[in-house]
């Protein structure tokens, strides 16, 4: 009697996972299964065991108890190369790209066909070819890594993940990185590939996109899963209550702003970068007293750069920045100091360079760049005590956990650190408050309170500059949204005329042919 | 063929011979370097190198089983370096500066025990030596108006070694850039998450390029003391191993633009030998010791100069974690 085990079996089962860092537990007692064919969703906040779930089905972490099988076989999986040949391939969150060698010579790199490159080249060229054809995934063979734009290095590492025909591919995170337009190009990819019986998973923390494309997600929860569901079957209110354990409001209700003075104007502003390339080129905006200004663009398209500039931390080429009504020349520069000073205040993008030092006490790191303040000590000493009780304040204020001032900055998680970070330069009641990212890598509840705090900010009369790169922030904060490409604008619209489409399109670099906005 | 061209001519047959040490050395720092490992420890191995060199060709009468010693002893110093960089993910500066520190005492203490000449060993005979090689037709050729100089002084009468360090860059070239380990070294010096990702082992990759850089290491010794010199004396290699560096930095980690930085790091130090003694216009002679120091003033002044331009592998001096 034979059983036919090819549709009965699924292409993945995983049961009792565990793995641990240390002392934390990031996977616990994980089981899951995935079915053959299908869009499988993985939902859960940063740092909820996602990806290292999906590092240990790739064969990069070794699980410490459990067992995996794939398509029925039970498996143990030492290293990528024995996942690889099982027929699994991965899309990393962070490109396994090396940028300075070219398409060709990274989709080979693993499979090389020989001690020589020469006949590798060919073979690897006509999959190429062939891919090109089948899934529509155009790239130039010898286009070097650097020289793409950032859809273009997915497709990339999508083709270097299936090359070699694998039947179950994991993409982490994928559409982080894209605009609109090229997640759903990658989609088309993903729903071709499910046709010729590929197992697609799919991590995200984005609950429209599960929505959009899976046939059934698994949410996890503090590394273990907290539920399985069918995709028809659910609602994305339902997944966000079951990633955070309570009800959580998607979206928050900001009211009408009350924009008055002019206290910060950007006019003309070009910037090139230490390598000699053109950052930003002829910027003109202003931001008013009791809005919230917002700056949407694909990461990299020059608004890291610009909010440096106007944060004192980079310097300029051409045009000015007019800060409560003192002007910034090129020729007349202000340091970080002397900005900060003028009660304007920065959120940087990245916390961990620029806004903390994370082997350094929370008390310690409550106070940087204010360290000169006589609230905190006399002469060259610093006042331990009066340091300490204003971190505490600053935690109880901004419900920082643990609320522990001599725990190292690293001990937190990112939702507290960037709490932190927004205690710290919100306390001194800015005037102006420059914010780069300031929910990247912040767990959903966490999200929730940083964006109550924006929007109460805006409402006391603070002009808040915004950028980020989730869409959704962007419009659900702003009041006003200018679109940056390339370092250029390409307009400034009014949240209610700004459409998720409308900005997508921009934010690929197509200029706008809708009613102009002034 | 005037005075002036001849010894111009007799200036770029000292490069040659001054920038072998240089360019084995310099191809060793590729190979480390490219696979993510900053190697410091060129200047001690190519030390290492000249003493085992000179010791065993004095003791067993044979050059090239003083060589073959030279490279398995530059090849033991790489992997212990391998071995803390890579095993145990130590800082690769510090490691580099343990093994220069190693070799630098270790081959005076031994050469002592052994000849108790001072750390040196002694006078190499004629067989304990690599002798120059002298080309078919030379001196059919020494008729011929400039060609047959040229031919005579830079072409031919070389040491063995001399053109196998020439051979040795396209060699390095052709393994960089054609074959399946040279894509892989050059991956895993930029972005080592991709090589592993691609299920390629990062630490056997990378021990393979020091055991190479050790080999590279072992044939400069070598030349140092049974082919350029006439034996091993304390301290010979003299920083040559940090000059490969700086021309491995100043060639951006490619072979061929690094063997041209090593040819003129070698001019330097040939000109600068020429030049002693010698009336200047303007200037009158020249102070001996400034022309000694020329070559590494000039090496300070180009690395300054351009170093700010070099691109270096990306994951340079950076332990892989998974």
């Amino acid at each position: 009697m034979q059983v036919d085990q090819s549709n009965a079996a699924p292409a993945i089962e995983l049961i009792d996972i565990r793995k641990s860092f240390g002392p934390v537990r990031a996977n616990r007692d994980v089981s899951l299964r995935v079915e053959a064919g299908s869009i499988h969703g993985i939902v859960g906040e940063n740092g909820a065991g996602k990806s290292t779930l999906m590092n240990i089905l790739y064969g990069h972490y070794l699980a410490d108890s459990g067992e995996m099988h794939v398509a029925g076989q039970r498996v143990s999986l030492r290293s990528s190369a024995d996942a690889i040949g099982l027929g699994i391939g991965m899309v990393h969150q962070h490109f396994m790209l090396v940028s300075n060698m070219t398409v060709l010579e990274n989709v080979m790199l693993g499979s090389e066909g020989g001690p020589l490159l020469a006949a590798g080249r060919r073979d690897t060229l006509a999959t190429l070819r062939r891919l090109a054809d089948d899934y529509g995934m155009e790239v130039d063979a010898d286009a070097v890594i650097a020289d793409l734009p950032v859809g273009t290095r997915q497709r990339v590492e999508i083709i270097k993940a299936i090359k070699g025909g694998a039947r179950i591919l994991i993409l982490d995170e994928p559409t982080g990185v894209l605009t609109p337009g090229e997640a759903d190009q990658l989609f088309e990819v993903l729903k071709a590939l499910k046709r010729d019986g590929v197992t697609v998973l799919l991590i995200t923390h984005k609950l429209d996109e599960i929505m959009a494309i899976t046939d059934a997600v698994s949410v996890m929860r503090h590394g273990e899963i907290v539920g399985h569901r069918r995709t028809a079957e659910t609602s994305p209110a339902e997944l966000a209550r079951l990633m955070v354990g309570r009800d959580v409001l998607l979206s928050v209700d900001r009211g009408q702003a009350q924009p008055s003075d002019i206290l910060l104007e950007v006019s003309g502003l070009a910037c090139t970068s230490s390598r000699g390339r053109q950052v930003l080129s002829d910027i003109s905006f202003d931001v008013r007293s009791g809005e919230i200004f917002g700056i949407a663009g694909v990461s990299g398209n020059g608004q890291t750069e610009l909010l440096e500039v106007i944060a004192g931390m980079r310097s300029f080429e051409a045009g000015s920045v007019r800060l409560l009504g003192e002007t910034i020349t090129p020729d007349a520069p202000k340091t970080p100091a002397q900005i900060r000073d003028m009660r304007i205040a920065h959120i940087p993008e990245d916390r961990h360079q620029f806004g903390l030092i994370l082997s350094f006490d929370a008390s310690g790191n409550a106070i940087l760049g204010y360290h000169q303040s006589d609230e905190y000590g006399s002469g060259y000493f610093l006042d331990e005590a009066a340091v300490t009780t204003h971190c505490n304040k600053l935690m109880s204020a901004h419900d920082v956990r643990p609320d522990n001032p001599a725990l190292l900055a690293k001990k937190f998680s990112g939702g507290n650190q960037q709490k932190l970070v927004i205690a710290r330069e919100t306390d001194t009641n800015p005037k102006i408050l420059i914010v780069g990212q300031p929910t990247r890598g912040v767990d959903v509840g966490a999200i929730e309170f940083i964006h109550k705090q924006l929007l109460a900010l805006r409402d006391a009369g603070c002009a808040i500059l915004l950028v980020s790169a989730e869409l959704d922030e962007i419009i659900g904060l702003s009041d006003r949204i200018m679109v940056m490409n390339d370092g250029r604008q390409m307009g400034i619209l009014d949240s209610a005329d700004a459409g998720r489409d409308r900005l997508g399109t921009m934010m690929a670099g197509i200029a706008d042919t809708g009613v102009a906005a002034s | 063929m005037s005075d002036f061209a001849f010894q111009f001519l007799l200036t770029l047959d000292a490069t040659l011979r001054v920038a072998t040490p240089l360019i084995l050395c310099a191809m060793a720092g590729i190979f480390s370097e490219r696979s993510g490992i900053i190697d410091i420890s060129l200047e001690g191995k190519l030390l290492m190198g000249a003493f085992v060199a000179a010791t065993i060709a004095s003791l067993s009468g044979s050059v090239w089983l003083g060589a073959i010693c030279a490279i398995l002893s530059c090849v033991i110093l790489a992997l212990i370096h391998g071995f803390a960089c890579i095993t145990h993910r130590g800082n690769q500066v510090v490691s580099g500066l343990a093994i220069n520190m190693l070799a630098s005492g270790l081959t005076v203490t031994v050469g002592i025990a052994l000849f108790r000449q001072g750390g040196q060993t002694p006078p190499l005979g004629n067989t304990e030596r690599f002798r120059p090689v002298e080309w078919w037709f030379v001196d059919a050729f020494d008729a011929v108006p400039v060609l047959g100089p040229v031919y005579r002084e830079l072409i031919s009468n070389h040491n063995i070694l001399v053109y196998v360090a020439l051979i040795m860059v396209p060699v390095t070239a052709l393994l960089l850039y054609k074959t399946r380990f040279g894509l892989r070294l050059r991956a895993v010096g930029e972005v080592p998450e991709a090589v592993d990702s691609a299920g390629v082992s990062v630490t056997w990759l990378r021990y393979r390029a020091v055991i190479l850089t050790g080999l590279f290491c072992g044939l400069a010794g070598a030349y140092l003391s049974t082919a350029q010199g006439a034996g091993f004396v304390r301290e010979m290699s003299a920083g040559k191993g940090y000059i490969a560096l700086a021309a491995v930095i100043f060639g951006n980690w490619r072979p061929v633009p690094v063997l041209l930085a090593c040819l003129l790091f070698g001019f330097l130090e040939a000109a600068s030998a020429r030049l002693q003694g010698v009336d200047i216009p303007l200037i009158g002679e020249a102070p001996t010791q400034l022309m000694l120091a020329l070559p590494y003033i000039m090496t300070v002044l180009l690395l300054a100069g351009f170093v700010g331009r070099s691109s270096p592998p990306s994951a340079i001096g950076e332990p892989y974690q998974k």
